[in-house]
């Protein structure tokens, strides 16, 4: 199915596609052999994972702002709930799953579909709105998901599963574990993300998003975003596609939370603030909307960025904002655009 | 131009001579944002020590770097990483308590050992044998400052505002609460605010003044608190305030009106006033670096420095011992010493890595701090 669709497409499109792959196969292997080979630093070492996942957030955000054209800026809430429904079911498993990979892919199915319905409940009034409301709205709804996690508690005894609101009312008996504590997030966290299961999740999440945007489902977001009258004219069930985006985006977000969440050995729901939600979508802008592989080389580059300045240590706020503001004008110049193309081999055959 | 090249380049060779063979002494701290105050304080006070020591040329001489982690779990693991690119041999874990959590895993799994100033969870000690605090456990602190009220009979009837976001303030609340009847106290008010709703605090305060609070426990850092005490006076509600060590630090925030916080009480292990040696030395020293009195922070890093000092010259440890091996030996002191220092008189430290020492109350007077005792 997968290779009928890709040689029925613009072979433009198919060679960006695979160069999308190859790049992140690429560099995959090339940070595996220098980190068995220990030639690769702790610091960049203990970035690899969260990099993974930050890749994983600026695809799963770049189908829904680039190729579905919403500006959502409450991304971050779904990797939340991912973070925590996760985390807390590989904790439930612990006893019973004692393979630690196995565990991790489960918790991280959990976790997404977890966030495929927070973003269908979500969806269903958000998706009504356009432009700068929709915008504001998910917001809000980041900001709620992230109340919700400070106040929630959750947690097991040898009677089951307990749950309560603002205060803890869960009365565990004695050898049961509050999993979730409200502010104080989740503790204790066993750390079986690795950087291979970051890698995968990631190739899952291109195809995944490849797949969907190369059909015909992916077509009518297009459409939908580029002229919702003419789109809505010819038929198309708007809601309906920019459901599917949305859900979509958030299920890989949930998993991507996972595997963040699981990287660390305690997690609170204020990490996932209004400003990672910025940050992921700065990725995304920076990336290209639309970009695939932008977006992955730009979430790698924000994330290592900030530890390779800290030798400047009191000046190292400023030069991230620098360099963020001259990469921002840089790639939206021009001149440099048409430099650009004219030293890239793929894209010059596509101008001729 | 160039005398400041040549200078700076001799006080580059001066201090590489000096550093000859330092232990490496790393830590994390918020350095930048809302909770720098803390992380700077604690930097502070750590250098002042390492400078102290390092000038009595004894055996034990430290070479110290901190680097920033925002309050945010993953770039504490970050700077831990880079801290252990540098070659750290001894930690001082994390200045604030969630990221402390997430480094004191590191700590745990590549066996280097940490002693933190100040991050207080007890999620940050639980279950690592090499990972040791120098400031109380959140929930002793609720407890105590719930006896200390109590037993000083300051009021009955009691408002708790406390941040239902926030690690630190829901550890103290938790156990104030809990024990708050055992000592005679009743908790008639109990409110709650969180991140991005933290600047009206009206609704609160007037449900405490309704009820009859005579005291308002506030288990938070300065920042609200300050906010609190503006309006409550803007209100003309003046009950008595208590705080716990995250009040430290409110007399140096820039822009507070310092008659605010006339008469509020606080509890922490450290006192500025204090009339020994050792503590006036560090005020002095402190205050001629940086200009102004060192909050409980500052005393915290100072301590966790001169404890290292104390461990290592009993256990005749050399510079050139690896992390690992470092690491077994100050496990077997801290467990088994007493430290003086300034933050505390007999100080010493239970297997699973918590500190016991007396708290001391402290109330807020003409700008400063004064003992209560």
């Amino acid at each position: 199915m997968t290779m009928r669709r890709l040689i029925n497409l613009k072979r433009v499109e198919a060679r960006r596609i695979y160069l999308t792959y190859a790049v992140v196969i690429a560099a995959y292997v090339i940070c595996q052999v220098m980190s068995s080979t220990k030639f690769l630093s702790s610091s960049m070492r203990g970035m690899l994972v969260p990099i993974c996942a930050y890749m994983v957030m600026s695809v799963s955000l770049n189908l829904v702002v680039g190729i579905s054209g919403e500006l959502s800026l409450g991304h971050a809430g779904f990797m939340s709930v991912g973070a925590f429904s996760g985390v807390a079911s590989a904790i439930l498993m612990q006893g019973v799953i004692t393979n630690a990979p196995v565990r991790l892919a489960l918790a991280m199915i959990v976790a997404a579909v977890f966030a495929a319905f927070a973003g269908f409940v979500i969806g269903i009034p958000v998706l009504r709105l356009k432009g700068d409301y929709l915008a504001i709205v998910t917001l809000a709804f980041g900001e709620i998901i992230k109340s919700l996690l400070n106040n929630f508690y959750f947690g097991m005894d040898s009677q089951g599963l307990h749950f309560s609101m603002l205060t803890d009312t869960t009365r565990l008996l004695k050898g049961g574990r509050l999993i979730i504590r409200g502010p104080m997030g989740i503790s204790g966290i066993q750390k079986i993300a690795t950087f291979p299961a970051g890698f995968i999740l990631l190739m899952i999440a291109l195809m995944v998003v490849f797949n969907l945007v190369n059909s015909r489902s992916g077509r009518a977001f297009m459409a939908i975003r580029d002229d919702r009258i003419a789109a809505e004219s010819i038929g198309l069930d708007i809601t309906k596609y920019k459901m599917m985006a949305f859900v979509t985006s958030a299920a890989l977000a949930g998993a991507a939370g996972a595997l963040f969440a699981m990287n660390y050995s305690t997690i609170v729901a204020n990490k996932f603030d209004f400003n990672t939600s910025i940050l992921i979508l700065v990725f995304v802008v920076l990336g290209g909307q639309g970009n695939m592989l932008g977006g992955i080389i730009a979430a790698a580059v924000l994330t290592i960025l900030p530890e390779k300045l800290r030798q400047f240590s009191d000046y190292r706020m400023l030069l991230y904002a620098i360099i963020l503001i001259v990469m921002m004008l840089a790639t939206n110049n021009d001149e440099i655009k048409n430099f650009l193309n004219r030293i890239n081999p793929f894209r010059r055959k596509e101008a001729e | 131009m160039r005398k400041v090249l040549v200078s700076m380049l001799l006080v580059l060779a001066v201090s590489s001579c000096a550093f000859g063979a330092a232990f490496k002494l790393g830590g994390t701290a918020p350095l930048t944002g809302g909770a720098a105050i803390y992380g700077m304080a604690a930097m502070r006070g750590a250098q002042i020590a390492v400078d102290e020591i390092n000038a009595m040329g004894g055996d034990v001489k430290f070479e110290l770097r901190y680097e920033d982690d925002t309050h945010d779990a993953e770039k504490a693991v970050n700077a831990y990483n880079a801290l252990k690119d540098w070659g750290m041999q001894l930690s001082l874990g994390s200045v604030t308590s969630k990221p402390c959590e997430a480094t004191a895993a590191e700590n745990f799994a590549d066996r280097i050992f940490a002693l933190t100033p100040s991050a207080s969870s007890a999620a940050v000690t639980e279950g690592k044998d090499n990972v040791f605090q120098m400031c109380f456990v959140d929930p002793n602190q609720g407890t105590a400052s719930a006896q200390y009220i109590g037993g000083k009979g300051f009021a009955k009837k009691v408002a708790v505002i406390w941040k239902n976001d926030d690690v630190y303030s829901k550890g103290i609340r938790d156990t104030f609460v809990e024990t708050a009847p055992k000592f005679g106290l009743e908790v008639v008010s109990e409110t709650t605010f969180a991140d991005g709703n933290d600047n009206d605090f009206s609704v609160q305060l007037t449900e405490a003044q309704t009820n009859g609070a005579e005291l308002v426990f506030l288990p938070m850092y300065y920042q609200p608190a300050s906010l609190i005490l503006a309006q409550a006076k803007a209100m003309d509600y003046a009950p008595k305030w208590f705080g716990v060590d995250g009040m430290d630090g409110i007399l140096t925030m820039e822009g507070f009106d310092k008659s605010l916080a006339e008469g509020v009480m606080l509890l922490t292990p450290f006192n500025s006033d204090a009339t020994d040696a050792r503590t006036k030395n560090f005020v002095a020293e402190y205050q001629k670096r940086h200009g102004e009195i060192p909050n409980q922070f500052a005393a915290d890093g100072y301590d966790c420095v001169y404890a290292y000092c104390q461990a290592l010259t009993q256990a005749k440890a050399t510079a050139d011992m690896s992390a690992e091996e470092l690491c077994a030996k100050m496990i077997e002191q801290f467990t088994t010493m007493t430290f003086n220092g300034v933050t505390g008189e007999n100080v010493r430290w239970a297997a699973n890595g918590e500190v016991t020492k007396d708290p001391k109350g402290m109330v807020i007077k003409d700008g400063a701090y004064v003992g209560l005792d």
